[in-house]
């Protein structure tokens, strides 16, 4: 029956289940697939004896999740905690609008059903944490990384690492995605003679980006078809692997090599509103092998499972999750509800509220009357008037402030209410905006609205269209 | 084969950015840059000094934070050589050859 030199996954126990017939439902199904060189019968028993696991029920998972399913692989695992909502509907296309409010892997797993019968689907409905990741991980064959903040990648690499399992590796955020295959094939955490070896999540990216630096799709936003493709692109990769058994040691030394498995290529995919596709829409980096001195995979590598669950490597101090970035006085702060109480009582005469969102996020609603100015936009114009000279006011847009404060009879602005999405960057905004001596010596306000028009909308206007 | 002495002054290559970075250079993409041949102290042109040159001629954006910290790449993004990861390059000791095209990536998390 033709069973390879690769054949016989030694994890799944069911080596018979290699060289069975196929029942005529199976035979149908994947009959189109099953033609195409190179997958024939053999790679089919593969995927069907194979178990892949899907951490992220989301964005990357849904799409992946749909074809790995259609594709016949036997056993599917899916871990999220968390629920279906309206916003996710756009890109996590294995939900649907009847199922907003249920567990994502249970709104997933009921659209896998409909798709395909025959595989097995086993629900996590948990997030994966350091206490859990290796008992649930330790039950399949290859990995899925779909999930949507480092320290859950850091902590699936290095569990991945110490249980000898393949990665496939996709994130996505606005208009961008990145795709990678890594630890494939694996070998033992440590090993270095011999190689090169296949690297790993920390190989390639040492260390996490400053939490400063990250944008969430919550407030950069996400493109469906962008993380769509991505999570595409990792089923199509994950069905490729189990189907020629490229995460078994080869047969050959060489074959791994020859494949350049050992130095994956990472794959990016740049997305253009306003553009057509052009030769670098998507382009494919090479990355280097396992680094000896790699903490996770590496020689000296002291890392174990026993201490992952204990709480060494601490993911989340690693990745520095909950860091705020600046925190002013209570004095130079005042809440939505007491912001908007004084107003109504009149009690704000001369007063302008900067509003510091994108101008996407700006364009749906404001408090009224405010100007906006983003973020960024702001320290850059902050800067050029640092490096360069000029009128300070101008950081502001034209006629906002026209006259100094407490002159001009009066009609000087005297307040200044800075305002973001979350109250982050306007704390920023007000700490640069008094540097610039907007303050005027005391004799103007500069004070955040806190917790930006998340808060507004919770305290003032429940009817506000914040996104 | 020009002449040596002439070809000194500088090296033409191209800058990419990606993953969110171009946002710091101007919302664009690909910068053709000419880098000085050699830095101050007349040794050539390296990693190192394209990323003094980015941030000092290049960047509009004040938060050169977002890019470099403590005199070095900012961890989270990925310096790629000709679509080669810069570690198989010799990364910051890399010294540029003209045609080079360098992309800086910032790694993505979202999912």
């Amino acid at each position: 029956m033709g069973e390879g030199t690769r054949a016989g996954a030694p994890t799944n126990g069911t080596r018979n289940g290699h060289s069975r017939r196929l029942d005529d439902d199976e035979f149908d199904r994947y009959s189109r697939q099953m033609v195409v060189p190179g997958m024939g019968k053999e790679g089919q028993l593969r995927l069907i004896n194979g178990r892949v696991l899907i951490i992220g029920a989301g964005g990357l998972g849904c799409p992946a999740a749909q074809y790995i399913a259609g594709a016949g692989v036997g056993t599917i695992g899916i871990v999220d905690g968390d629920v279906v909502e309206a916003s996710n509907l756009h890109r996590q296309v294995g939900h649907a609008t009847s199922r907003i409010g249920m567990l994502k892997v249970d709104s997933l797993i009921t659209h896998l059903r409909g798709l395909n019968h025959l595989p097995t689907y086993i629900a996590h409905p948990f997030p994966l944490t350091p206490q859990n990741a290796a008992d649930i991980i330790a039950g399949y064959d290859l990995v899925l990384d779909c999930t949507d903040n480092p320290a859950t990648r850091y902590l699936i690499s290095d569990v991945c690492v110490l249980l000898c399992k393949p990665l496939v590796s996709a994130a996505s955020v606005q208009k961008s995605g990145q795709l990678i295959v890594l630890n494939c094939p694996p070998s033992p955490q440590g090993l270095v003679d011999g190689g090169p070896y296949a690297p790993c999540y920390r190989c390639c990216f040492r260390k996490p980006p400053p939490p400063s630096s990250l944008v969430s799709c919550g407030e950069a936003g996400i493109m469906g078809p962008v993380v769509g493709m991505m999570g595409v692109a990792q089923a199509g990769e994950a069905i490729k692997i189990l189907a020629s058994a490229l995460h078994l040691p080869p047969t050959e030394p060489s074959a791994n090599q020859n494949q350049n498995l050992h130095q994956p290529t990472l794959l990016i995919y740049t997305y253009d509103l306003d553009a057509a596709p052009g030769p670098y829409t998507f382009r494919a980096l090479k990355m280097s092998s396992r680094k000896p001195s790699c903490p996770s995979c590496g020689a000296g590598s002291t890392l174990s499972l026993e201490g992952i669950r204990a709480g060494d490597p601490n993911y989340e101090q690693f990745c520095a999750v909950n860091t705020p970035r600046c925190v002013l006085p209570l004095s130079e702060r005042v809440t939505p509800a007491e912001f908007h109480a004084a107003r109504e009582r009149g009690e704000l005469p001369r007063h302008v509220v900067l509003d510091t969102r994108e101008r996407e996020h700006f364009s749906f609603g404001s408090i009224e009357g405010a100007v906006n100015v983003p973020f960024g936009r702001l320290l850059m114009k902050a800067a050029a008037v640092q490096r360069d000279g000029g009128e300070v006011r101008g950081v502001l847009p034209e006629g906002v402030l026209t006259q100094t404060a407490g002159e001009g009879g009066g009609e000087g602005v005297e307040q200044i209410f800075v305002v973001c999405r979350r109250g982050l960057d306007s704390q920023e905004a007000v700490e640069k905006l008094k540097e610039l001596g907007l303050e005027e010596g005391g004799r103007r306000r500069i004070v955040d609205i806190k917790g930006g028009m998340k808060a507004w909308k919770e305290e003032v206007d429940p009817g506000f269209p914040y996104i | 084969m020009s002449d040596a002495t002439e070809a000194a002054a500088t090296i033409p290559i191209t800058v990419d950015f990606s993953g969110g970075l171009e946002m710091l250079f101007d919302n664009q993409r690909r910068h053709a840059v000419d880098l000085p041949a050699a830095d101050p102290g007349g040794k050539p042109a390296t990693i190192v000094l394209l990323i003094d040159h980015l941030c000092k001629h290049l960047m509009k954006d004040p938060r050169t934070d977002m890019f470099v910290l403590d005199n070095h790449i900012r961890p989270g993004i990925l310096v790629l050589i000709n679509d080669a990861d810069w570690e198989l390059e010799g990364e910051e000791a890399y010294e540029i050859q003209p045609r080079d095209n360098i992309l800086f990536v910032s790694t993505l998390h979202g999912g």
